[in-house]
């Protein structure tokens, strides 16, 4: 299956729910659509979402939640077809 | 007080540094990783790492701060602005330390975050509150009965909304009869409660704040602000005094914050915030904040007052050392607050490496920054990179320094808001100040859509 990499455009902090109250956006194993955000990077206090990019299951989650990255990093994989 | 713990970072953490410096006072920074080589961090007397990068487990951290207080023997703790400084927890659990906390009392700080709470103050001591219903209208008559007292054009609020959401303005009593069911069926369906209360609506409205020191048992005002030049709810450009306000309106503002001040016996610098009505000349309350704010430097230029080494003098227990004739407005400062975003791509926040760093100077330019050359902008925290505040004999003159500031400000490996500022200054609306709350916004979308 092509594997494709959900990429942070932005250094910042990622989390995977919209705010702490919320379930995540996506859970691993979880059908995604390719305009659909898989996460949120907070960089100096105004948080942007980071969209899936292409469609599938988004099966792996390449950072935790709240941890540090840098802008390019890969953050997920989507397994597309 | 002989040894400050400083519970920030940035720009402010200098500034309190320099503050404790010259009155004495020993210094103690506190820091997160990635501070670990900051301007604050080097510029203390002491440093103490206190957490990984991100805010909320470093300087967001009670426990963390208060152990490094503990550790490195400070006896206070000044909190800046942001953060924990208007916590009223953090301020109960420095007290309950035996420390000194640099601000008023917790319970002050917990009155005065509570909008219900500090409104009702305000009415106690006198201060003009925002005419509108007290809570929600029982239908569409009670609302048209409250708005002829309140005035028109008055707006229509869920009670159960927030963040702007389900507000409606309406300009006379045919558009009221027309909106208020909607609008109400509208909040029941958004926020599973359809209660609308009034309240005034200001088409032209300046925000305009008053700075002021109380000892606990007195109080003094130090003149007042502009600050309505914001985006998305954030200033960009201050000054003091305002430009937009008359002898008399700066009197009657003066006198209302000394006695809100003195209606809750307030001990450190405060601000009391105002909406100012530019069509009538009426002002009203819209809340005090309890904590050094980022354009107290506006005020310290034109009034000689440095306002973080007051604020420590009377956490030490010391009374005001002035009297209110003592205080004199002499000529006018404005300051730019210049941030690492990028104007030409919807002030996208720009973290990045730093190379040459070249700061205004020079006659009446001062620049409070954490920035130096070969410096890191980390992703963590606000995007404040340096804050340029110039000083002119009149406004003028400070228009035309402000011009030759921004010109020398120059950083390089960040976009910053700088060269928007110089802009800015090529406009008569901004040289004329005839703006008001929502005209830096108009002026970035025209902006936007002319280039």
């Amino acid at each position: 299956m092509p594997r494709h990499e959900v990429v942070s455009p932005i250094p910042g902090v990622f989390y995977r729910r919209p705010d702490p109250d919320s379930p995540p956006f996506v859970e691993d194993g979880g059908a995604v659509a390719a305009d659909q955000a898989v996460g949120l990077v907070e960089v100096m206090k105004s948080f942007h979402q980071v969209a899936a990019g292409a469609e599938g299951t988004l099966v792996e989650f390449l950072v935790g939640d709240e941890d540090e990255v840098d802008a390019g990093q890969p953050v997920a994989v989507v397994e597309t077809g | 007080m002989k040894r400050l713990l400083v519970a920030n970072r940035g720009e402010i953490a200098v500034r309190i540094i320099r503050a404790a410096r010259d009155l004495g006072i020993a210094t103690v920074a506190v820091h997160s990783k990635a501070d670990a080589d900051a301007l604050h961090t080097r510029l203390a007397d002491a440093a103490v790492e206190i957490g990984p990068s991100p805010a909320s487990k470093s300087y967001l951290v009670v426990d963390a701060i208060l152990a490094a207080a503990k550790d490195s023997g400070a006896d206070a703790v000044h909190p800046g602005y942001g953060f924990l400084s208007e916590r009223a927890g953090f301020a109960a659990a420095v007290a309950g330390a035996g420390l000194t906390f640099v601000g008023p009392d917790a319970s002050v700080i917990e009155k005065m975050g509570d909008k219900v709470a500090a409104r009702e103050i305000a009415r106690a001591a006198g201060v003009p509150t925002v005419p509108g219903t007290p809570g929600g209208v029982a239908g569409v008559d009670e609302a048209l009965a409250a708005a002829e007292d309140v005035g028109y054009p008055v707006m229509l609020k869920a009670a159960a909304g927030g963040g702007g959401r389900g507000i409606r303005v309406v300009d006379d009593a045919d558009a009221l009869r027309t909106a208020f069911g909607q609008a109400s069926q509208e909040a029941a369906k958004a926020f599973g409660d359809g209660t609308m209360y009034l309240e005034r609506f200001v088409t032209h409205a300046r925000h305009v704040e008053v700075q002021v020191l109380g000892d606990g048992s007195d109080a003094m005002h130090l003149l007042d602000r502009e600050c309505s030049l914001q985006r998305r709810r954030q200033k960009m450009v201050e000054e003091a005094v305002a430009p937009g306000v008359s002898g008399d309106l700066r009197t009657r503002m003066t006198d209302a914050s000394v006695a809100l001040c003195r209606e809750v016996g307030y001990r450190s610098a405060g601000t009391v915030e105002y909406l100012v009505d530019d069509d009538t000349g009426e002002f009203f309350f819209i809340e005090m904040n309890t904590r050094i704010q980022v354009e107290h430097p506006t005020t310290e230029l034109v009034t000689g007052i440095d306002l973080v080494a007051e604020q420590l003098r009377i956490a030490a227990g010391e009374p005001l050392r002035f009297a209110q004739d003592d205080v004199v407005g002499r000529g006018h400062a404005i300051e730019f607050r210049v941030c690492a975003e990028d104007p030409a791509n919807n002030f996208m926040p720009a973290p990045g490496d730093l190379g040459r760093v070249t700061l205004p100077a020079g006659p009446w330019v001062r620049c409070d920054t954490w920035a130096e050359p070969d410096g890191k902008v980390p992703p963590f925290y606000d995007s404040l990179l340096a804050k340029v505040i110039v000083w002119g004999a009149d406004r003028e003159e400070a228009l035309r320094r402000s011009r030759r500031a921004l010109a020398e400000f120059s950083v390089a490996g960040v976009p910053t808001t700088a060269g928007l500022f110089t802009e800015l200054l090529d406009e008569e609306w901004f040289r004329a100040a005839d703006f008001h709350t929502a005209t830096l916004e108009r002026w970035l979308a025209d902006r936007g859509e002319s280039t």
